[in-house]
């Protein structure tokens, strides 16, 4: 079967149709490429031809790149170059053979599809409401590298073109074609008519704006006061926005600036060469591994245990309307599951279930949902005391106090009214997931759910396989995270399991720093710079230092002799019980919290009088480096006691989990691929050496390295 | 190395830079030439005997922009022999001017020149030449770029200087531009600017504002919070990681003001002057540029300062009195403090805050005040110095003789 066919009608009018038998979507997959030149080619020499109606025979237009194929070729300047110059003159040849070319956009067109689409004469978009168009490139750490950044500058002026390259904006048919993206909307019925009709009315339209003479740049000239203004703000808010963290939005910046001040073709040739830089750079390595295909493997449940059949949600219930509870709730309801949210007094059920009511009503009010939806989607969710009102519920997670009492009460009720085959989840964050099944009867079908804060924003789900976890249970557990829309990860019992046990040494390390005499300025920028969304003080006032001490005090109980002290446990101590400074809620914590909620917080005056500021300060590079490898090596230790097995799913649940540095891919990629093992492991070693214990890596990381082994297999 | 002296410095008095300004009708050339010619005449000068005139501008583009100084030379009817060429280093190309022109006479290249420098403001605003420096954004990333206002604003956050500080200062400014004036200090070098009838059009620097008092200041709104806000903030705590937040405490009233204005140095060789009947003022003792830090940009005073000071083998107590250009308060500030200078001794006839900053005849402009004041008070040294854009610093010792 070949990728493209073409019929010619008797008007002359060739219709285009890619379909690559090779996959489930078009991608620009080299063979794809090729013959797309060929056919191309074949339609232009065509005397017959008079114009071409370029479409897609799959339910998408076309999705992209082919990214997994443009990593196994050799990994130097010459051989990608070569490929994107090759896409390139095909591109060219479309624009300049003479014969007008119309996009028929039946789906979605991303990145490359997009580009394609571009580099055609007209564009008319089928109205499919689940079509997107845009370039999502810049969130994989590369720019479109098809000509996107140079045609759509040129189509929509450099600074409209800027959010859809910068920001990966992404938009519907009908907001595509206000925004000038595409040019025709028309029903899905009518797309081919409408692409010929097009081709009929403008038989000469063969010449791209940018092919003509007089062309000028819309919105203004790079040089131009206006555009130099623009260009300038765009960099200074990019800045702000990645702490000049990520290569691809600053290389699209260079891209737009330098490719718009120049002819067309060699615009392409700049880009193409800013494309194949980022192409072989750690970064995007790292970020594709994560983002693309890390991802994908993990909403596709890759790894759910095979031979147990699909299991799709009707009814789940949900024990604490609190917080978590709440939010869980409204994401069931949300993915069209009937939810009876339960609590021990029916007013806390009633404010659990409220707080979809409001999440609803914003929603409306935004006009992303219809009253009528908002409605049916609150009426799925039941509040309740009563445990009778479970039943028929195939899973049941329980999201109350983090207190064995209680939840082994609650789960005892529960299972009291369950079916044979339900599930039973805790949400607990803390208390290991064995321990907790000893309160159930079915120790086999219950499960950690660990979900984070707030519900209906993040989109991580740790599953937690307690000791007699059965494997079908895990693969429930995986199939409700997945109609939830979330993103799962699996570990396996421990304290603190994965993500909380590795959050935690962030803030314990910045607060160990303090300790040190580094000034808390210092170490809260150096979080930021090093790609976490908050410094580590900032981050422990939000948790709650009560909070934190409160756990910190619970593990020495529970580990008595075994426990390891951390040079923070005393930072805790002075500000909870000296300072009274207990966090974000009260106002107080390492910062000082206005009243007003717009006003800004300022690291309290006081704290250098507690914790005084060094004469020395370390260079940033330290802190920043500190604060990264703490994460790193208890990582490393989690994979070394077999908390987590999958580099992936370690790198997704590290990003998604507690927001470690997105630019580097998540944690093992930092270690493995940014870093490089080696430079890790002396790193480390010199910290171990000079500030403790704690950084001394595993075993298993020198074996690695010494084995020249990867974490990804 | 033959010695280089000041024969005379003049200039124009310094008009709003705005459309109201009472120079925005003179075109730059027109201004420059004007101020060329009466620097002739106030000498009689033969200006065959001048080898070169090297001019300031920062935006070399439009009616500045093709060689301003070649042109204006011509305008003027000086001899087609003198030549004219055009230098920039931002704020201080005119100082620049006056020492590469010195530079020329030492080293035996030319034997009379004119240093000086013209920026019509109000005509060929800032940012008009454009540059890679502001807007390439593979520049501006590398270079770490933020506007000098953050830079000033940066400044005073990493050295604790309040919003009163900066304001006090401003108000002294004025205080002291006012008494100068009042008391008749630029009278010898303050060239009105005429109209075609002779008519003039401006005698007296007119963007002075004596009557500001602190409360006055107080209530105007910091100029860079929003640029700061946009991002230029979070670039300039990337490279200053210890700052929690910019503190920003610069405004229309403490930051030099947007003016029009051009300025001329007669330099040459003793000989030289001699022959054609000039007095030398002073001699040229030694000068210096260095480069600093780029994003904190204007911080290159003092170590221009003391560098300068090392080529002259002087000390900074052999220095009777300070002139550094009043860009941004914060900036002076600084180098009182890292020169431990008092502020009895710099800027004493106040600066650009009071009367303005025509940002390529600056230098040449601070230059002639301080001489003329060494003179009034009877004192022999004095040390020219600007803060510059792109993080650098350039200073000149001059010594009466």
């Amino acid at each position: 079967m070949t990728i493209f066919t073409h019929e010619i009608d008797d008007q002359g009018l060739a219709v285009l149709t890619w379909n690559d038998p090779n996959g489930p979507v078009n991608s620009l997959a080299q063979s794809a490429v090729v013959a797309l030149g060929e056919a191309l080619d074949g339609l232009l020499a065509n005397d017959a031809v008079k114009g071409i109606v370029l479409t897609s025979g799959k339910s998408d237009f076309v999705v992209g790149a082919n990214l997994k194929e443009i990593q196994t070729m050799p990994q130097n300047a010459e051989t990608v170059l070569g490929f994107v110059r090759s896409l390139h003159t095909i591109m060219r040849r479309m624009e300049q053979g003479g014969k007008p070319v119309v996009a028929a956009m039946n789906g979605t067109a991303l990145g490359g599809g997009m580009e394609v689409a571009l580099a055609c004469h007209h564009r008319i978009a089928a109205d499919n409401p689940k079509a997107v168009f845009g370039f999502p490139e810049v969130n994989l750490g590369l720019l479109p590298g098809g000509g996107g950044t140079q045609r759509l500058a040129r189509m929509l002026g450099v600074q409209a073109a800027m959010p859809w390259l910068l920001q990966a904006t992404q938009a519907k048919a009908k907001e595509a074609k206000a925004a000038g993206l595409i040019n025709e909307v028309v029903a899905a019925d009518e797309l081919i008519g409408a692409a010929k009709q097009w081709l009929l009315a403008n038989p000469n339209a063969c010449v791209q704006p940018w092919d003509e003479k007089k062309f000028r740049l819309p919105g203004g000239e790079v040089q131009s006061a206006k555009v130099a203004q623009v260009f300038m703000g765009a960099e200074a808010m990019l800045r702000k926005k990645t702490m000049g963290n990520y290569r691809a939005p600053q290389l699209i910046l260079q891209a737009l600036f330098e490719g718009c001040q120049v002819p067309f073709d060699l615009a392409l040739d700049i880009e193409a060469r800013y494309f194949t830089e980022l192409l072989l750079s750690d970064q995007a390595k790292a970020m594709i591994r994560t983002f693309f295909v890390a991802l994908q493997d993990a909403n596709k449940l890759k790894n759910r245990p095979k031979d147990i059949e699909k299991k799709q949600f009707k009814k789940i219930g949900i024990l604490g309307a609190g917080m978590m509870g709440a939010g869980i709730a409204y994401s069931s309801a949300m993915s069209g599951m009937d939810v009876v949210l339960l609590d021990s007094t029916q007013e806390s059920a009633d404010k659990g279930k409220a707080y979809s009511d409001t999440l609803l009503k914003k929603r409306v009010a935004r006009g992303k949902m219809t009253t009528e939806k908002a409605e049916t989607t609150l009426a799925r969710i039941v509040a309740t005391t009563d445990y009778n009102d479970l039943t028929g519920c195939e899973l049941v997670i329980e999201a109350v106090f983090e207190d064995r009492t209680i939840k082994a009460d609650v789960t005892a009720k529960a299972e009291a009214v369950l079916a044979e085959d339900a599930i039973f989840a805790s949400n607990t964050s803390t208390l290991p997931i064995t321990g907790l099944a000893e309160a159930s009867q079915r120790p086999a079908q219950f499960i950690g759910l660990h979900f984070f804060s707030p519900v209906d924003k993040m989109p991580l789900v740790e599953i937690i396989m307690g000791e007699k976890t059965s494997q079908h249970t895990l693969a429930w557990a995986l199939d409700y995270v997945q109609q939830l829309k979330k993103t799962p990860i699996t570990v396996n019992d421990s304290r603190g399991f994965y993500t909380s046990r590795v959050f935690k040494t962030y803030v314990l390390e910045g607060m160990a720093l303090l300790k040190e005499g580094v000034a808390p300025s210092l170490i809260e920028n150096a979080g930021k710079l090093a790609g976490m969304p908050v410094g580590p003080l900032a981050l422990s006032d939000e948790v709650s230092l009560e909070l934190m001490d409160r756990i910190g005090r619970q593990t020495q109980n529970d580990l008595g002799d075994a426990y390891v002290s951390h040079p923070a446990d005393s930072v805790v101590q002075t500000m909870v019980h000296e300072l009274q400074r207990i966090g974000k809620k009260s106002g107080l914590g390492f910062y000082d919290y206005p009243a007003d909620p717009q006003g800004k917080k300022a690291l309290w005056s006081g704290l250098a009088d507690h914790f005084p500021v060094a004469s020395e300060q370390p260079d940033i590079d330290t802190v920043m480096q500190r604060l990264l490898y703490a994460q790193a090596v208890e990582t490393l230790h989690c994979v070394a006691e077999g908390v987590i097995t999958r580099a992936h799913e370690t790198d997704i649940g590290s990003i998604f989990g507690w927001g470690f540095a997105p630019h580097t891919g998540g944690v093992i990629s930092f270690i493995e691929t940014m870093e490089g093992m080696d430079t890790f492991i002396a790193n480390a070693d010199r910290l171990a050496a000079n500030v403790g214990a704690r950084y001394q890596v595993p075993q298993l990381l020198r074996d690695k390295a010494a084995a020249g082994e990867s974490f990804y297999g | 190395m033959t010695d280089a002296y000041i024969f005379d410095a003049v200039r124009t008095p310094r008009g709003k830079g705005k459309k109201d300004g009472s120079l925005h009708s003179v075109t730059p050339v027109n201004l420059m030439a004007g101020l060329l010619l009466d620097l002739q005449q106030r000498h009689q000068l033969d200006t065959s005997a001048i080898d070169d005139v090297v001019l300031g501008c920062v935006e070399p583009v439009m009616e500045q922009g093709a060689d301003i100084a070649r042109t204006a030379v011509l305008m003027a009817d000086y001899a087609q022999t003198c030549a004219g060429s055009v230098v920039s280093r931002f704020c201080a190309s005119g100082l620049e001017a006056v020492n590469v022109a010195a530079a020329k006479v030492k080293a035996g290249e030319a034997q009379m020149t004119i240093g000086g420098g013209v920026e019509c403001m109000s005509r060929v605003p800032m940012g008009a030449g454009g540059g890679a420096y502001y807007t390439d954004p593979s520049v501006t990333n590398k270079l770490s770029f933020v506007p000098q206002g953050i830079s000033a604003d940066l400044i005073a956050t990493l050295h604790g200087f309040s919003r009163t500080d900066v304001d006090a200062y401003a108000i002294e400014s004025q205080r002291r531009a006012k008494h100068a004036w009042d008391n008749g200090y630029f009278d010898r070098s303050v060239m009105p600017v005429r109209d075609q009838f002779g008519l003039t059009l401006l005698a007296h620097d007119e963007l002075m504002r004596p009557e500001a008092t602190l409360d006055s200041l107080a209530t105007l709104k910091p100029s860079f919070e929003q640029h700061g806000g946009l991002g230029f903030d979070a670039i300039a705590q990337q490279i200053y990681p210890q700052v929690e937040r910019i503190n920003h405490v610069h405004h229309a009233g403490n930051s030099s003001g947007i003016v029009d204005g051009a300025a001329a140095v007669l330099i040459g060789t003793k000989e030289m002057g001699l022959a054609l009947g000039l007095t030398p003022r002073a001699r040229i003792r030694a000068a210096a540029s260095v480069g600093s830090e780029p994003t904190i940009m204007l911080t290159g005073p003092a170590p221009s300062a003391r560098k300068a000071l090392k080529n002259a083998g002087m000390q900074a107590s052999d220095i009777d009195l300070w002139e550094l250009n009043e860009a941004f308060a914060s900036v002076v500030l600084l180098f009182m403090k890292e020169m431990n200078i008092d502020h009895s001794k710099i800027n004493v006839n106040g600066g650009a805050i009071a009367m303005g900053h025509p940002l390529g005849a600056t230098g040449a402009m601070i230059l002639g005040t301080v001489l003329d004041e060494l003179e009034r008070r009877d004192a022999r040294t004095a040390l020219i110095n600007l803060c510059v854009g792109g993080g650098m610093g350039t200073a000149t010792i001059i010594e009466r003789v």
